[in-house]
């Protein structure tokens, strides 16, 4: 993090878990306008980590220091729990607080179609977008690229280079080749 | 339509009490599917039947009986952070067993059961319009505030959490918002026919609608269209209002099923 940049969310020797400890301790620091990845092999906590930051996850020692009225938007890695909900993606983005202005063009026409007439790319797509655009100081992303093809990952690389702004993002991927496209820093994960 | 019979005066307010539940219950019935919790709508129902019958047995009001057992049931409910039909299933199997066992030990209450369970809409007055007219009112207030957060917490699971804004608040809100309206469609159209009102409409909603908003209209004019139709049958046959309404919204769940079918090979 460049020391003039102020931290929004600081993990201090943090270690978390859910019955145990499954990550940390670890430390750094996000800044207002850094895009930071979580790397590691499967099962080294990534995802707990950024549950961390959300407040989804039992902090077990150390601490989590979010700056004062931080605003965060979250996208999980598991689907969208849609099934059977009449939501439109114009909704979708409304929940978030988005705006769908300005919108790659392959997404506009999705806005108001039903989601769950949508394939898993495109609801990912959605979903991603709706956190990005979020008003948001902080966007945490789990595994953005999953199920979406090789052209609308072109799409989120091009989003996430120019998310920054006064916005922080915390992403998780197993696709180093997006990792290194888009990252100003990656932080290594390993089990505690 | 016989209009002359629904403009009667002695039919118009029952009418018209009716009609407010039919827009309202329906709108509640989408935020319990929403939340997986359909099942409250019959608990809430139940508890309130079973407090208005103990409120009787005691010669308190019966009204207060109602809100105020669905009401803290709610809020019990909350309490316990208890989330899902089986906190809703405990309460509807307790409201009931309390139910049956006044009947059955208080001869007294009999009437007022038959009432409770089968319905009294057209022995309804002014004091039941205003009672549902104010409390679509605040219904429709409450669920302006509350709508984004109930979609939010289903849709975005961590948001609230992440942003430091009490889940527990919303929880509450939209508990003590639903057994009220429950407690007070029980006394007017009985614990069936408000479980039907929220249940049946909203599945079809939910099936045909494109979007939350389409749903909440597809929800309220199925259900004030079988409610129509329902209360001029009723009348007309000289049948009790409870059991046609619930068979009228059970035709339309068919044909919107078998629309379904024939649209989606």
């Amino acid at each position: 993090m460049n020391s003039a940049t102020p931290a929004c969310i600081t993990f201090d020797a943090l270690s978390a878990g859910y019955e145990r400890p499954v990550v940390g301790p670890v430390s750094f620091a996000v800044g207002a306008d850094e895009v930071v990845a979580l790397w590691g092999e499967n099962g080294s906590g990534k995802t707990t980590l950024l549950n961390t930051a959300a407040g989804a996850v039992r902090i077990f020692g150390g601490r989590l220091v979010k700056r004062p009225g931080l605003r965060v938007s979250h996208q999980q890695q598991q689907a969208l729990p849609i099934a059977g909900i009449p939501l439109s993606g114009r909704e979708l983005f409304g929940l978030t607080g988005a705006t769908p202005d300005h919108l790659p063009a392959p997404l506009v026409p999705l806005l108001d179609r039903r989601l769950s007439e949508l394939s898993g790319g495109q609801l990912q797509l959605l979903q991603v977008f709706a956190c990005l655009r979020a008003p948001a100081d902080l966007v945490l992303l789990d595994e953005p690229t999953n199920n979406v093809d090789p052209g609308s990952v072109t799409l989120l690389v091009d989003a996430l280079r120019n998310a920054r702004g006064g916005r922080a993002v915390l992403f998780v991927s197993h696709d180093r080749r997006f990792v290194d496209a888009v990252a100003d820093r990656v932080i290594e994960v390993g089990a505690p | 339509m016989n209009w002359d019979a629904v403009l009667d005066p002695l039919f118009f307010t029952p009418f018209v009490t009716g009609l407010l539940f039919a827009a309202v219950l329906p709108v509640l019935g989408m935020y319990l599917r929403l939340r997986e919790e359909w099942l409250a709508a019959l608990s809430f129902a139940q508890l309130a039947a079973a407090g208005s019958l103990v409120f009787a047995v005691l010669d308190w009001p019966v009204l207060a009986g109602g809100l105020v057992t669905a009401g803290t049931a709610a809020a019990f409910k909350s309490w316990l952070a208890a989330s899902g039909n089986n906190g809703y299933a405990l309460l509807m199997v307790a409201g009931w067993a309390v139910a049956l066992l006044t009947l059955a030990n208080v001869p007294a209450a009999d009437h007022l059961g038959h009432a409770l369970f089968d319905g009294q809409l057209y022995f309804t007055g002014a004091g039941h319009l205003w009672s549902i007219g104010v409390y679509a009112i605040v219904a429709a207030v409450a669920l302006r505030v509350l709508s984004r957060s109930l979609l939010l917490e289903r849709v975005f699971p961590n948001t609230l959490r992440a942003n430091d804004r009490p889940a527990a608040r919303v929880h509450l809100a939209f508990d003590v918002l639903i057994a009220t309206g429950l407690a007070l469609a029980t006394a007017t159209i009985g614990v069936m026919a408000a479980f039907a009102l929220v249940f049946v409409p909203s599945m079809i909603a939910y099936r045909w609608g494109r979007s939350w908003k389409r749903a909440l209209v597809i929800a309220s004019v199925t259900s004030v269209a079988s409610y129509v139709a329902a209360f001029e049958v009723a009348l007309v046959n000289d049948q009790p209002f409870g059991p046609v309404l619930v068979l009228a919204l059970v035709a339309a769940a068919t044909v919107s099923w078998a629309g379904w079918r024939l649209t989606h090979r």
